[in-house]
């Protein structure tokens, strides 16, 4: 099974790392080349670039892919591969970091896969909180 | 008309005042603040501070209503694709209008069926090969919806169209002859016309059948 990865930062490295222990067949892309170095010891492809650029895509093996994982810091950049990797290229599982929830929930509707950290980061701030009061602290009121 | 406008630069400044100058309802909306303070001086309450790819502030600006025309043409294309969309699927916005800055991803619009796009540089290259007579046939119009395009070919004196009846001419399928610019002056082609050295004939095609027909004409 094929995995490409867009954006090959702190999240992007830790998901191809990842998936390639679990015997996935994992490509990264990233603009910097000194994002090699993330991966460690690393036995994936890797290919500097943009993932607009059909060229890039093509090198990193897109259209034999089973999965994507876009995780480059910009949030319509992603939205915008994503689509590519899923409309051009036919990839059933694009998965795709939006950190704007407005936008995450807008594209989940159209259809895409997105996943929101700041939705997720809200929901589980929110729940120690919650968490705390069952807890039995007490809550000062005025 | 009501029109929301995303990028306040060059593009969005002009087009807003011009709009506004026709008596439209305009909202230019502008991310960068020293930007936006000037068009604030220039447009008053039209001009508005903020992301135009945030859903909240498209629906400050009015999206919503909806507006009936939406034009992205902020300098990222990445941020007016995502304008566009938002505009179309989310708010049924009946027309959005982007401008694509790279021409290389001009194919990434048509894919995510942006398909209403200006393209500044691929203008240029155009008027460009049109002073560059070698390439033998220019484009002059590109209808994308419609699947046509209009193109002008310079017929030389070595040409095999020169000196033959229009009807006599084996053109490629999908094509026809429009009209001929001889001397200045624009004709428009009847079967019996007869093709000149010197003619800038102007055709009208489906995309492909370009170097057919420049073969057809000019060799």
């Amino acid at each position: 099974m094929k995995a490409v990865i867009i954006g090959c930062g702190r999240v992007g490295s830790a998901v191809a790392k990842q998936l390639a222990g679990e015997g996935w067949d994992v490509t990264c892309v990233d603009e910097d080349e000194n994002a090699l170095a993330r991966l460690g010891a690393w036995k994936g492809g890797f290919v500097v670039g943009h993932g607009m650029d059909k060229d890039i895509l093509e090198e990193a093996g897109a259209a034999a892919a089973q999965a994507a994982v876009v995780a480059t810091d910009g949030d319509n950049s992603n939205i915008v591969i994503g689509q590519i990797l899923q409309r051009r290229y036919g990839i059933d599982c694009v998965v795709v970091r939006v950190l704007d929830p407005a936008r995450a929930e807008f594209y989940a509707k159209l259809g895409l896969r997105t996943v929101c950290p700041t939705q997720t980061a809200i929901s589980t701030l929110t729940e120690a909180v919650r968490a705390c009061e069952t807890g039995g602290i007490r809550q000062v009121t005025g | 008309m009501y029109i929301v406008i995303a990028g306040g630069g060059k593009v969005g400044s002009n087009i807003a005042r011009t709009l506004i100058g026709m008596q439209h309802e305009v909202t230019l909306v502008e991310q960068r603040r020293d930007r936006f303070r000037q068009l604030e001086g220039e447009f008053g309450h039209s001009a508005m501070l903020g992301d135009a790819t945030e859903i909240a502030v498209l629906e400050r600006a009015g999206i919503a209503r909806p507006p009936d025309l939406v034009l992205a043409v902020t300098g990222d294309d990445e941020d007016n694709l995502i304008i566009s969309q938002i505009a179309k699927e989310g708010y049924s916005v009946p027309k959005a209008i982007a401008r694509v800055n790279d021409p290389r991803n001009q194919e990434t619009f048509d894919l995510l069926g942006i398909t209403e796009t200006v393209c500044a540089t691929s203008g240029l290259l155009g008027l460009v090969e049109h002073e560059v007579p070698e390439h033998g046939l220019v484009r002059l119009l590109e209808l994308r919806r419609e699947g046509l395009e209009v193109v002008e070919v310079q017929v030389l004196a070595d040409s095999p169209a020169a000196g033959k009846r229009v009807v006599g001419l084996s053109l490629p399928e999908g094509s026809r002859l429009v009209s001929v610019m001889r001397n200045g002056v624009a004709e428009i082609v009847e079967d019996e016309t007869v093709i000149r050295p010197g003619d800038q004939v102007v055709a009208i095609l489906k995309p492909g059948a370009e170097d057919k027909l420049r073969r057809a004409l000019v060799g």
